[in-house]
């Protein structure tokens, strides 16, 4: 049963990420990867990071991605790029680099010893994080509010109008 | 039950894909589209080693990695506006004035 | 006696002081400065001198090591200082002479540039001759040794405008280097073979004669060795064959600065070193030997080439070789205290004859030719009075200075073991040159007639009185200085033979009584000097043709002599063009230019070229990047799963 579920939501998180690069307008390729997320935030639950999931849909869905379509909106773009590709001979260079790259990831893990997820081992509720980011993780915790600080200044100051 | 190398894998393949968007594709939003799928990939990565050594750290890490990648979501984004205020063009290849 | 570091020392602070605030200093601060350092310097050693003549033999030497200087595993070295009756008479040598020549400086240097800067290397000087001399191990004298090197090589080029300065002071510098290497080897001999350096160690050690016989004429044992390295440093510094050729260059310098370092103190330190070796030399007969004989033999060439020049200062020069000659000729004679005895006297009466010359050379604007003076006893009568006082002692007349001297000198030499007659001739035939030529000298100078016109020498006149008074005390010097040294056939007791003959350890020698033989002796060297004038007088008073006369007969040898027998061409042909011609051809063009140049602007040149191939990496395309980063990802993966 877990492992339909996982092969089915696996192939709509491969499938629209294999979408979102195919479509010729960025609109549909921002939607298609909403579609991606939320599949891979089936497959958190899956793994019992059940607050994780619910967050991915959330922040990452919900407000990330929101302003990514704002953004295009507001640019208002055309279909599609001008002008010929200059480094047409990437995509010849990068496919089978990339080939080559899965194939190693796939050699090494056909090999290993895996074992068995989804055991009753952990809890990934929000009690649990909240815990951990409070007492192990406090530093980074707060550094992190810092960070969100330094790139809301950064993104008001780089949108200006007159700089 | 389901392997932890299936996890992997599908995390691996994901990266890839992002990884080719950024050969593929040449407008800049689409390669911040691309960033994200591979930022995507990786918190899937995290989440199920977390699962396999049954702590909670992994999944904590994610947590850090959401807000890093919102943080330069935000800060691309702004920059992306402020290019096509000049350029008119989100060609990402019009931008190579750091050249030799 | 707490007091002994102070006397070097202290013109080592004169010199700092005017060395280093000397541009801002007006010209009599500086003077006072350093003339004041030494004056004090000289008060002190007086004082010290004194203490020390109460005291009983069994107290001396008086040894103050003052810190440790090298320590490197069992070898130590002190910075030491040694007062005894050698090291106290030549410290008063050195500061009281250096003290009248500073005052004579001021009035000499007063129009000069570089007033401040001359006083600095002076003052410097003087501080290290006084290390030298109070040294009390072999590696302090050698520091003093080298620093006086370096200063007179600073004083002779002084005038570093002119090439010719500056040739002659490098050329000082680097003959001096040659005996250094000689000094040099023989520190090191002298810590192989005794495990220390310092005098009283090695001395004390020597007196074991079961460890150290006296090594037998012919043999070459490590005693002799020890003894002739150090006298090739002796000869390097104090210019004798074949080392010399320095010194008639350096007459470049300054009068003053001849008469301190070429005359009375530099010069003079081969001649202490050897003293102070007595120990050392008394094993080693056959380097003794060698000592006495290249001694005389530079006495009677120096002095042979004298016979013959015309620049005031070169006769002088020579001089100084010719009788530093005869200091050596004592030394290898066994008469140490001799030696020493005719070095103060020499001081004297040559400090005197350069700075009178150097007032004569004042006095006519710069002209040092002496067929271009003539007749100046008129205008210049206080310089010409203390030049006779200073040609009649150095010619060996009685009852001057010189004469008691050299008398003493001659009397060694009689008594020496080893072919003692035969260098007893020739030491006279020496005396009687060094009577003539230097009353050519004073001759062609001061008497006859002026052979300059009145437009190319405008008002010769005396010089001030500051330079005046610094040739009077050393005139009366060199009248009395003798008086020491009067030997028990005249009637005195030669106070300064027995002074010094402890510090010197000399083996007992006959000159303690009296005695005919020496009388007669006396007689003899006195007229062969009387000789000397009066054919100096016959040349170029009574018959003034006889020069050119003769001249033109023995042409050759004539020749050869005013060319100072080509030494200097020798020496060029031989060491300095090859050396140069290596340095040039091989060692700037091909070495230097071509490898070394070419290695380091090479490397230049290859980061270069990759770096112009490299920047095309940088095309300013985001995806090319990110085809790198994912090539060097697959990379570092194929590598951690190899």
């Amino acid at each position: 049963m877990m492992q339909t579920i996982f092969f089915v939501f696996a192939a709509v998180a491969v499938g629209a990420a294999i979408n979102v690069l195919v479509q010729k307008h960025v609109m549909y390729s921002a939607l298609s990867l909403i579609l991606m997320l939320t599949a891979v935030s089936v497959l958190f639950i899956l793994l019992r990071a059940d607050f994780l999931a619910v967050i991915q849909v959330i922040i990452y869905a919900g407000a990330i991605m929101v302003l990514f379509v704002f953004v295009i909106m507001l640019l208002n773009l055309p279909q599609d790029e001008d002008g010929a590709d200059r480094l047409w001979w990437l995509k010849f260079l990068g496919i089978p680099l990339g080939l080559f790259f899965l194939f190693l990831v796939i050699a090494t893990l056909w090999n290993v010893e895996s074992s068995v997820d989804t055991r009753a081992g952990i809890s990934g509720s929000a009690g649990a994080i909240g815990h951990s980011l409070f007492t192990d993780f406090l530093l980074p915790f707060e550094a992190t509010s810092l960070l969100i600080l330094i790139a809301l200044m950064g993104a008001v100051v780089f949108a200006k109008k007159d700089l | 039950m389901i392997p932890v190398g299936w996890y992997l894998i599908l995390g691996a393949v994901l990266f890839l894909i992002g990884a080719l968007g950024f050969f593929i594709k040449r407008n800049m939003i689409a390669l911040l589209l691309s960033i994200e799928i591979m930022l995507n990939a990786v918190n899937l990565t995290f989440v199920a080693f977390s699962a396999q050594h049954a702590q909670i750290s992994g999944q904590v890490f994610v947590f850090f990695v959401l807000v890093v990648a919102a943080s330069e979501a935000a800060v691309g984004l702004a920059l992306v506006i402020a290019i096509f205020r000049n350029r008119e063009s989100l060609n990402v290849d019009r931008s190579n004035l750091l050249k030799w | 006696m707490d007091l002994l570091w102070l006397i070097p020392v202290l013109p080592l602070i004169g010199a700092t002081t005017n060395g280093v605030l000397g541009k801002r200093l007006p010209k009599n601060v500086i003077s006072l400065v350093a003339a004041g350092s030494v004056g004090v310097s000289f008060l002190i050693s007086l004082r010290l001198f004194l203490a020390m003549l109460g005291q009983p033999q069994s107290e001396l030497p008086i040894l103050k090591d003052y810190f440790t200087w090298i320590q490197a595993g069992p070898f130590q070295a002190q910075f030491g200082l040694m007062l005894d009756h050698l090291s106290g008479v030549m410290i008063l040598i050195v500061s009281g002479i250096g003290f009248l020549i500073h005052i004579y400086s001021v009035g000499y240097m007063s129009h000069e540039d570089g007033f401040y800067r001359y006083f600095a290397y002076l003052n410097l000087f003087v501080f290290f001759m006084l290390t030298l001399v109070l040294a009390n191990n072999y590696l302090l004298m050698f520091v003093g040794w080298e620093g006086v090197g370096l200063c007179s090589y600073l004083l002779i080029g002084f005038w570093f405008s002119r090439k010719s300065a500056v040739d002659a002071g490098k050329k000082a510098f680097i003959v001096n280097r040659v005996g250094d290497f000689g000094f040099i080897l023989a520190i090191m001999l002298i810590y192989w073979t005794f495990d220390r350096v310092d005098f009283a160690s090695v001395f004390s050690r020597l007196e074991n004669a079961a460890l150290f016989p006296v090594e037998p004429l012919g043999s070459v044992g490590v005693l002799t060795t020890i003894c002739l390295l150090l006298f090739v440093g002796a000869a390097g510094k104090s210019a004798q064959f074949p080392l010399y050729v320095w010194l008639p260059d350096a007459m470049e310098g300054p009068a003053p600065v001849s008469a301190l370092i070429h005359a009375a103190t530099m010069v003079t330190a081969g001649v202490y070193m050897v003293a102070r070796s007595a120990s050392l030399y008394n094993h080693a007969p056959g380097a003794l030997l060698v000592v006495a004989v290249v001694g005389l033999f530079t006495a009677v060439y120096a002095a042979s080439i004298g016979l013959v020049q015309t620049d005031i200062k070169k006769i002088l020069a020579y001089s100084t070789i010719s009788q530093l000659g005869y200091m050596f000729l004592a030394c290898g004679a066994g008469a140490y205290a001799a030696g020493i005895f005719h070095l103060m006297t020499h001081a004297f009466f040559k400090a005197l004859l350069f700075l009178a010359a150097g007032s004569v050379i004042h006095g006519m604007g710069g002209v040092q030719d002496i067929r271009k003076m003539g007749g100046l006893r008129r205008h210049m009568p206080w310089t010409h009075a203390t030049f006779l006082v200073g040609t009649l002692t150095i010619a060996g007349v009685p009852p001057l200075a010189g004469f008691f001297s050299k008398d003493a000198i001659l009397w060694g030499t009689w008594n020496y073991a080893n072919y003692g007659r035969l260098l007893w001739f020739v030491g006279v035939a020496a005396a009687g040159f060094t009577s003539f030529y230097m009353f050519r000298l004073l001759i062609l100078t001061f008497y006859g007639r002026a052979q300059y016109s009145d437009n190319d020498v405008h008002h010769v006149h005396e010089p001030a009185r500051s330079m005046l008074l610094p040739l009077v005390v050393l005139a009366i010097g060199s009248i009395v200085a003798g008086w020491l040294g009067i030997p028990p056939v005249l009637g005195g007791s030669n106070p300064i033979q027995q002074f010094l003959t402890p510090a010197t350890h000399e083996t007992e020698s006959e000159s303690l009584g009296a005695s005919t033989t020496e009388f007669v002796l006396m007689l003899a060297s006195t007229s062969v000097s009387l000789l000397g004038l009066g054919l100096a007088y016959l040349f170029y008073v009574a018959r003034p043709e006889l020069p050119e006369k003769m001249a033109a007969r023995t042409h050759a040898m004539y020749s050869i002599m005013v060319n100072k027998y080509y030494v200097d061409e020798l020496y060029d042909t031989i060491i300095v063009s090859p050396l140069v011609q290596t340095s040039r051809e091989f060692l700037w063009k091909f070495v230097d230019v071509l490898m070394i140049d070419g290695a380091v602007n090479g490397i230049g040149r290859v980061i270069r070229g990759s770096a112009r191939g490299l920047r095309h990496m940088q095309s300013g395309y985001v995806r090319a990047y990110i085809g790198w980063i994912l090539f060097g990802g697959v990379l570092v993966m194929a590598w951690f799963l190899r």
